[in-house]
């Protein structure tokens, strides 16, 4: 027996927005028959992209009915765009967890958004998109694969075939996805611009400025583009003709605390 | 959880029957001597193993009670068995086996497969039968073992055992051949003693007996190596102190058992055909996974088109009644059913397909019950199902038919 939550049970039990809506706006479609679940969803919007009514139907077991039910609960009332920023671990989260081999049934919620979403504006179908299949049996794609191990941290095979249901068949393409981990794990983390300033200001601030501030000197971080990062002196330092060391000695701490390949250039 | 509790799931585990219990409950804090033991306190115990014995021996129609070897399990009898005829060391590599056996089985086949035995898995038609051309021809010079069931855990299907014990030995007398008896037991009789079938096992709590005791048929003559080394327990057999408790309830659930096998084929049988006619007669999308033949008569599988077997047992629960899935979700892994797959049961009932199994404790006001709130569940589940297209074709050329 699943230990799932009270809202899952209930969901389940009771599930709200169950249905077709005739006059839809946008469909989404995720799973199929073949891979034992499957779920469409219907959106009306408005002119204004607010999606007025969500409506479900699912195929598939407890866990998939109140994923499904409670996405539409999530997305009435939210404009399209902003709808489009749900992640299955945002469903998860509604539902308060899902037990680890029935996260799939979060990420077929997340696929029918997306597949709704992407038909609303006409965009080419996201099946499509994602060509190349992995896990034949359960027909999961590398693009898939990829998202969710990005999403959701994910480290060994086991997990992706919970939330992916990829390698849960005949388990052939297991080799294959320990690969794809590999190659996700090799990946620099990738930052957003704001969180890089933010880490490189961070360790300036810890190991760089209060030496220069000993001397009445100071820096100041200018830009990063890449592994470039700008920087310009101040105070004392800004005259000091030592300043070509003073940047060598900013460019060895960067190097320690970010990456060796950071080159620190002085503007 | 719902006050009533409807137990359709008997293929899965039985209820303990009082007698059995109270037939063990002795031998746990009075009559608590090792059998081994040089004293008439231990003797008393020895004697009342040599009845549960006799019992066992009697129960699966044996010739003698040095026939029977207890065990822990219908899974440790399997590997037993297997592996004790693997392990003999006659250098033959080849072994014969279906693709619908228990997983203690086909589990125990991967294993030895990676170790190098060649392993040749033999397919089911529709109906779940055997093809016994094909069984023919698969024996070779170097094939130890054919082994298969005696019935099917999830569709109940009977294999004709008997009759591929004679094709086995008539090809290559020096075959041996293993019976998964674990889903006959208690449902249809044993008789192994007319048959050339060499090992047999079968598992206490399929009738009536506690988990965590089975036992072992080995024909006279048959050499094995053991699983378990250590003690002189079970011949030398299977070393560890005797689970006498559980070794005298197993013997009281055979002689249970043994009597009651007519009344499985009467009465149990019976309830198992009104709760499967109501199901199908009454629900437009219900489709029976097997013959109604040659089945052991508590069981039924049947499959609701275009929904999904996990959500019919949860909202069958709401209700008070246990039953069970091949589907996918509720076993723990993700692959639908390997014995409907094996039959060719079409992907539209594959998942939500249900196993009902009943016993002698099952009662007419229970599926009664049953019979008249599974189409009210099914409506339900129909409705939530993104197939109306389908369902309501379906509907409609059931409703022709009727």
């Amino acid at each position: 027996m699943w230990e799932y939550t009270d809202k899952v049970t209930d969901l389940y039990k009771n599930p709200k927005n169950a249905g077709m809506i005739d006059d839809a706006d946008a469909v989404g479609e995720a799973g199929s028959l073949t891979c034992g679940d499957m779920l469409k969803l219907y959106l009306k919007v408005d002119e204004n992209g607010i999606i007025t009514d969500a409506k479900f139907q699912t195929f598939g077991c407890g866990s998939a009915v109140a994923s499904s039910s409670i996405l539409t609960e999530m997305i009435i009332g939210m404009h399209i765009d902003e709808a489009r920023k749900i992640t299955n671990k945002d469903i998860v989260d509604e539902l308060g967890g899902l037990p680890p081999a029935k996260m799939h049934c979060s990420v077929m919620g997340h696929e029918a958004l997306e597949a709704a979403i992407a038909d609303y504006y006409g965009e080419t179908c996201v099946a499509e998109k994602k060509e190349k299949i992995v896990c034949q049996c359960f027909n999961v794609t590398e693009d898939t694969i990829k998202e969710q191990i990005r999403t959701n941290n994910l480290k060994t095979v086991e997990e992706v075939t919970e939330f992916t249901k990829a390698g849960g068949g005949c388990g052939h393409c297991k080799s294959a996805i320990e690969a794809i981990l590999k190659e996700i794990r090799s990946e620099k983390p990738a930052l957003t611009k704001t969180q890089e300033i933010l880490k490189v200001s961070k360790v300036i601030e810890k190991y760089v400025a209060p030496e220069l501030r000993k001397d009445n000197g100071d820096v100041e971080l200018v830009d990063i583009d890449g592994n470039k990062i700008y920087i310009k002196f101040a105070g004392k330092c800004s005259a000091c003709q030592k300043s070509q060391l003073t940047k060598n000695y900013v460019e060895k701490i960067l190097k320690k605390h970010i990456s060796e390949d950071i080159e620190v250039i002085l503007v | 959880m719902a006050d009533r509790l409807i137990y359709l799931d008997n293929n899965a585990t039985t209820k303990v029957d009082e007698k059995v219990l109270e037939e063990m409950l002795p031998y746990f804090s009075e009559n608590y001597a090792n059998p081994g033991g040089m004293y008439d306190f231990a003797g008393k115990v020895g004697r009342k193993i040599a009845d549960a014995r006799e019992a066992v021996k009697e129960f699966m129609g044996a010739n003698d009670q040095k026939e029977i070897y207890f065990t822990g399990s219908g899974s440790e009898g399997a590997n037993t068995a297997i592996r004790g005829v693997v392990n003999q060391g006659y250098g033959k590599k080849h072994i014969i086996t279906t693709k619908v056996e228990h997983p203690c089985v086909l589990n125990t086949y991967k294993d030895l497969e990676k170790q190098g035995h060649k392993v040749t898995y033999l397919g089911v038609d529709a109906d779940g039968n055997l093809n016994m051309k094909e069984l023919e021809e698969s024996i070779r010079p170097e094939t130890a073992l054919v082994s298969l069931m005696a019935a099917n855990n999830e569709t109940g299907i009977i294999f004709p055992y008997e009759k591929v014990a004679e094709i086995v030995k008539q090809k290559n007398p020096d075959t041996k051949v293993f019976v998964d008896a674990v889903q006959a037991a208690g449902k249809i009789k044993m008789d192994f003693k007319n048959t050339k079938v060499d090992f047999a096992s079968i598992s206490g709590h399929k009738f009536h007996a506690p988990k965590g005791i089975g036992a072992l048929y080995v024909k006279a003559g048959t050499s094995f190596a053991p699983l378990i080394t250590g003690g002189h327990q079970e011949r030398g057999k299977r070393a560890g102190t005797e689970n006498t408790a559980s070794i005298i309830a197993i013997g009281k659930a055979a002689e249970l058992a043994y009597d009651s096998l007519g009344e499985e084929l009467t009465r149990v049988k019976k309830l198992r055909d009104k709760l499967e006619r109501n199901i199908l007669h009454n629900i437009f999308n219900a489709r029976l996974n097997s013959s109604t033949g040659n089945r052991v008569p508590n069981t039924t599988n049947i499959g609701f088109e275009y929904i999904e077997g996990e959500l019919i047992l949860l909202y069958l629960n709401e209700l008070g009644i246990c039953a069970s899935s091949g589907s996918a979700c509720t076993s723990g892994s993700l692959d639908p059913s390997h014995v409907l797959r094996a039959m060719g049961v079409p992907f539209t009932a594959l998942h939500g397909s249900i196993r009902l199994s009943l016993s002698r404790f099952t009662t007419e006001e229970e599926i009664d019950f049953a019979c008249e709130k599974f189409p009210e569940v099914i409506k339900k589940i129909n409705k939530l199902s993104p197939f109306q297209k389908e369902l309501a074709e379906l509907e409609s050329i059931r409703s022709h038919q009727n």
